[in-house]
């Protein structure tokens, strides 16, 4: 159905949604006076035939990314008073394309987390309700889980997310949208509060795949402020989207991820593997010999980055300060107060595993098994074209379920070992589960192959149908 | 006395070692400071490739091996003048490792080997006694490029410390790396001290912070060394400690224990990729590293054929060469003579007056036309050094000078002629000494002539006619 609508209208329509949603899926809504500039400039470049790739499109921003005169917080205590004066690198190239930002997602507190439950501004609510239990409120996924919501609930068109181990795709898969993770160096981290500065990396949240491609043709771009920033050919991500992939495809399976997964899970890539083998694309079972390790890696390495990146966070030059007699009281009162368990938690274990005597067997030892993990990866890409797998081994489940952190932990067991190979990954939504509960599916490509993976997955999306 | 030297040289670049801030000393507190050096959310270090340049650099000059790969890493601590909670530094793969320096110690050379050194940030300043409530913070520090030269345990005494830290600020200096300037903390030292009995294994060290004086430096390792022998000889333990120097009280005192120490929790920096130096890189800057101190020595004495200690003390400061070379490179007077005025009248000169020997570059054409006059028997050599302070105090140019002070060297022979005959008129008796063979008396003539003419007639000439008219 092709409607025309105003660059105002559209702003209003999905502002008013945000608004209804502040303190659930928005930590902050930008008031419609200070959009009133963005919108009448927008509403220009359409009158003069000028209007650029994004013009007058609201977007969701995960307040993790530092926006001018915006508050930022990180969805921490810690930040609640900050508000930048700086534009991170890749919030300015969405301004540049001509978006308009409708407020800030809500997150886990500072992206620790996989059910957006972490937040000091409290958890989100899923906008899907199962069909067994509809009164249970359920958890988005994490942390990018109010970027997810937004979308699904229809506040904004797209939110910016970032990906540390799964940030992106986890929330998507369990909101029933399209979240892509480009490669590691990809979108500069200049601006965004830091997590894990070698796992990070931002990417979009979108209703399809094409919208992920416009948001990704705005915002891949190298930057000399960020050191791992790369430097190679960017491509235009949409103009061949749907255009048939050239060559043979091949699509390997790894046999490892989908043991002990339910039936649900299951059918989601039988079925896949079912619509997308009418287009010449042939299935591989592969088999990874790291996954196993995976999670314990990340967990080792994330949170020693982490662990160094959040000192910052001390109450001296900006965010909340809580008073002590001395400087340690200073630290300690300011610190303990101003992050939540999870947070507190990784910066323990972060600080536990550099410590001199573990750093060996933990540190040195982790970043060995992520150089295991990325051959891994690139064994089977001899191979293949493609890996499909799931998402997440399970659907969304209901708000304050998963009290233990290791079986929260491993929600993103999927989508860990890509993160820690620094590979580009899209999560689509692929069918409901047996409680009507949307469900995806992982597509992982080749290092910068981001054009060939928009394709595959459009293909796939097609094929699939979800959204109709 | 066994010491081993760790010594803090800010790099000479224009802006920090991960920011683009300006590294400069002396601006209003917290001016040079951006979202990078406060530690703001999100922001990212970026390499100043000048800085590596700067190490490649000392790694020609102290004869260190220069490391193709060297990895960033992040010291881990808190402290409120370091606003990211960390310092980012070199650790387990330095840029440059093993290199020496040559110093003097008692009449030989001694070789004092260098471990390593690496590039890591400064931190900024704490100030406590602007307020008794509040300590107050400056963080236009935060960042500077520091290169850290940590040298082996061949030290032995005060005297040595203060002339390897020497030879290594002179090179520096030179080679343009670190301006050396002590006061404004551009170079410091941290001692790390030990006593032993001859032939003994080495005893627990000492470490005094920050240093940043000669004098200090001196002054600490004294107190130290008897500190730890009077504990010893008193069947005490040597504690392994940070200690702090009183500038004002001359004594040491402990600042932190070892039980204290920080574990610092090093690990790579995630923001930064490792340094990759290729060879083409370092073949390119081989070629822009300047003549070093013991180089310049060397052409001083052999090629302008100055006497050693007169070289000693123009190498002993870069500016001095500067100031030197630009002299002789302006004139034809021997660069022998011009080495000697500078040494001499010329820095006592710019010693009582408060000067900069830098001050003295704008000057050097007049002082060259003035040694010229010189030379060339214009004046005399004493009528030079009472125009001298003139022309350095910018009160004229030495030809107008000579002729309003009347200075003028009496060169016509017709002239100084008749003023020797006048002289010798009534002189018969010594006249005949001369002529006997004393030649004591001739000495007598010239000063007689000199006085006669005022101090103008030129003593040279005036020797040579008196000997032609006594031989006669």
């Amino acid at each position: 159905m092709d409607k025309k609508i105003g660059v105002a209208e559209l702003y209003s329509e999905y502002a008013n949604k945000a608004k209804a949603n502040l303190n659930n899926s928005y930590n902050y809504v930008i008031d419609d006076d200070e959009n009133k500039l963005f919108i009448e400039q927008s509403q220009q470049r359409y009158a003069s035939g000028d209007n650029l790739s994004l013009d007058g499109i609201p977007l969701g921003i995960k307040d993790l990314f530092c926006t001018k005169g915006i508050k930022t917080s990180a969805s921490s205590k810690i930040l609640s008073n900050f508000i930048p004066q700086y534009e991170s690198f890749v919030t300015k190239q969405l301004l540049n394309s001509g978006s308009i930002f409708i407020g800030k997602n809500n997150c886990d507190e500072f992206a620790m987390g996989s059910s957006n439950e972490t937040s000091h501004f409290g958890p989100v609510i899923n906008p899907w309700r199962s069909k067994t239990s509809p009164d249970d409120d359920l958890v988005p996924g994490g942390s990018s889980g109010g970027s997810a919501a937004a979308v699904a609930e229809g506040s904004c068109v797209a939110s910016m997310g970032t990906d540390t181990g799964g940030s992106i795709r986890q929330p998507a898969s369990l909101c029933g949208i399209v979240g892509l993770k480009p490669t590691f160096g990809s979108c500069s981290r200049w601006g965004i509060v830091a997590f894990a500065s070698s796992l990070d990396q931002a990417g979009p949240l979108t209703n399809c795949v094409e919208d992920a491609g416009h948001i990704l043709n705005a915002i891949n771009k190298h930057d000399f402020n960020d050191t791992t920033s790369s430097n190679h050919k960017r491509e235009d991500y949409v103009s061949e989207i749907h255009e048939k992939m050239e060559g043979k495809i091949k699509i390997g399976i790894p046999s490892d991820y989908l043991i002990d997964v339910n039936q649900d899970i299951l059918n989601q890539i039988e079925n896949t593997k079912k619509v997308l083998s009418k287009h010449e694309i042939e299935f591989i079972d592969v088999k990874f010999t790291t996954t196993d390790f995976a999670l314990s890696t990340y967990y080792i390495i994330a949170p020693a980055e982490a662990s160094s990146n959040l000192a910052r966070y001390d109450g001296i030059r900006f965010g909340v300060r809580e008073d002590g007699e001395s400087l340690d009281d200073i630290y300690l009162n300011s610190r303990t107060q101003g992050f939540g368990d999870e947070v507190t938690r990784r910066i323990l274990i972060g600080t536990y595993v550099l410590s001199a005597g573990y750093y060996d067997a933990y540190y040195r030892q982790a970043q060995k098994v992520r150089r295991l993990i990325k051959d891994d990866f690139q064994r089977v890409f001899n191979e293949v074209d493609f890996i499909l797998t799931p998402t997440t081994p399970n659907e969304a489940f209901k708000i304050g379920d998963k009290l233990d952190p290791i079986s929260m932990y491993k929600n993103d067991i999927y989508t860990v070992p890509t993160s820690l190979a620094g590979l580009p990954g899209i999560s689509i939504p692929s069918g409901l589960s047996s409680n009507g509960l949307p469900l995806g599916i992982q597509l992982i490509g080749n290092y910068f192959k981001e054009k060939q993976l928009l394709q595959l997955a459009a293909l796939a999306e097609k094929e699939l149908a979800f959204n109709e | 006395m066994v010491i081993g030297l760790e010594v803090h040289a800010q790099l000479k670049t224009s802006s920090k070692l991960f920011s683009s801030s300006p590294n400069q000393f002396g601006s209003e507190p917290n001016e040079n400071v951006n979202f990078i050096d406060s530690g703001m959310p999100g922001m990212l270090p970026v390499l100043n490739y000048g800085c590596i340049e700067k190490a490649i650099k000392t790694g020609f000059a102290l004869d260190f091996t220069i490391n193709k790969y060297s990895v960033f890493e992040r010291k881990n601590y808190f402290y409120p003048d370091l606003p990211q909670g960390y310092q980012i530094s070199q650790f387990e793969f330095p840029i440059l490792t093993e290199g020496f320096i040559n110093i003097d110690a008692d009449e030989r050379q001694k070789k004092i080997r260098i471990e390593r050194a690496h590039l890591e940030q400064d931190a900024g300043k704490s100030i406590h006694d602007i307020d008794p409530k509040y300590s107050f913070i400056d963080l236009n520090r935060v960042g500077t490029p520091l290169l850290e030269i940590v040298s082996y345990p061949d030290l032995s005494s005060a005297d040595e410390v203060v002339n390897y830290m020497s030879s290594l600020r002179q090179i520096l200096m030179y080679i343009d790396v670190c301006d050396g300037n002590m006061q404004e903390g551009s170079l410091r030292a941290d001692v790390n001290l030990s006593v032993r009995k001859p032939g003994e294994d080495l005893g627990t060290r000492c470490e005094i912070k920050n240093l940043n004086s000669f004098k200090f430096i001196r002054q600490a390792i004294e107190y130290e060394f008897q500190r730890q022998i009077e504990i010893l000889e008193n069947g005490g333990t040597i504690e392994q400690n940070t200690m702090l120097f009183d500038t004002s009280s001359g004594e040491t005192r402990a600042m932190r224990s070892k039980e204290f120490s920080h574990d610092y929790r090093y690990f790579p920096d995630p923001d930064l990729l490792p340094v990759n130096i290729t060879q083409e890189q370092i073949d390119k800057i081989k070629p822009t590293l300047e003549e070093l101190p013991h180089e310049k020595l060397e052409r001083y004495i052999n090629e302008f054929k100055i006497e050693k200690n007169i070289s000693k003390i123009i190498i002993s400061e870069k500016d001095n060469t500067k100031v030197f070379e630009k002299m002789i490179s302006e004139t034809d007077v021997s660069p022998k003579v011009i080495a000697s005025w500078l040494v001499g009248d010329i820095f006592a000169y710019v010693k009582e007056n408060n000067f900069e020997v830098l001050d003295l570059l704008d000057r050097t054409k007049l002082i060259m036309d003035l040694l010229k006059l010189v030379s060339e028997d214009v004046i005399s050599n004493k009528a030079g050094k009472e125009i001298l302070p003139k022309v350095l105090s910018g009160e004229g140019n030495p030809n107008e000078l000579v002729k309003e002070m009347g200075l003028e060297q009496v060169s016509d022979t017709s002239e100084l002629e008749k003023i020797i005959d006048e002289a010798l008129v009534g002189e018969d008796e010594n006249i005949a000494k001369f002529q006997g063979g004393s030649d004591r008396v001739l000495g007598y003539f010239v000063g007689k002539c000199l006085k006669a003419s005022k101090g103008k007639g030129n003593p040279k000439l005036i020797n040579k006619i008196l000997i032609e008219k006594l031989q006669k």
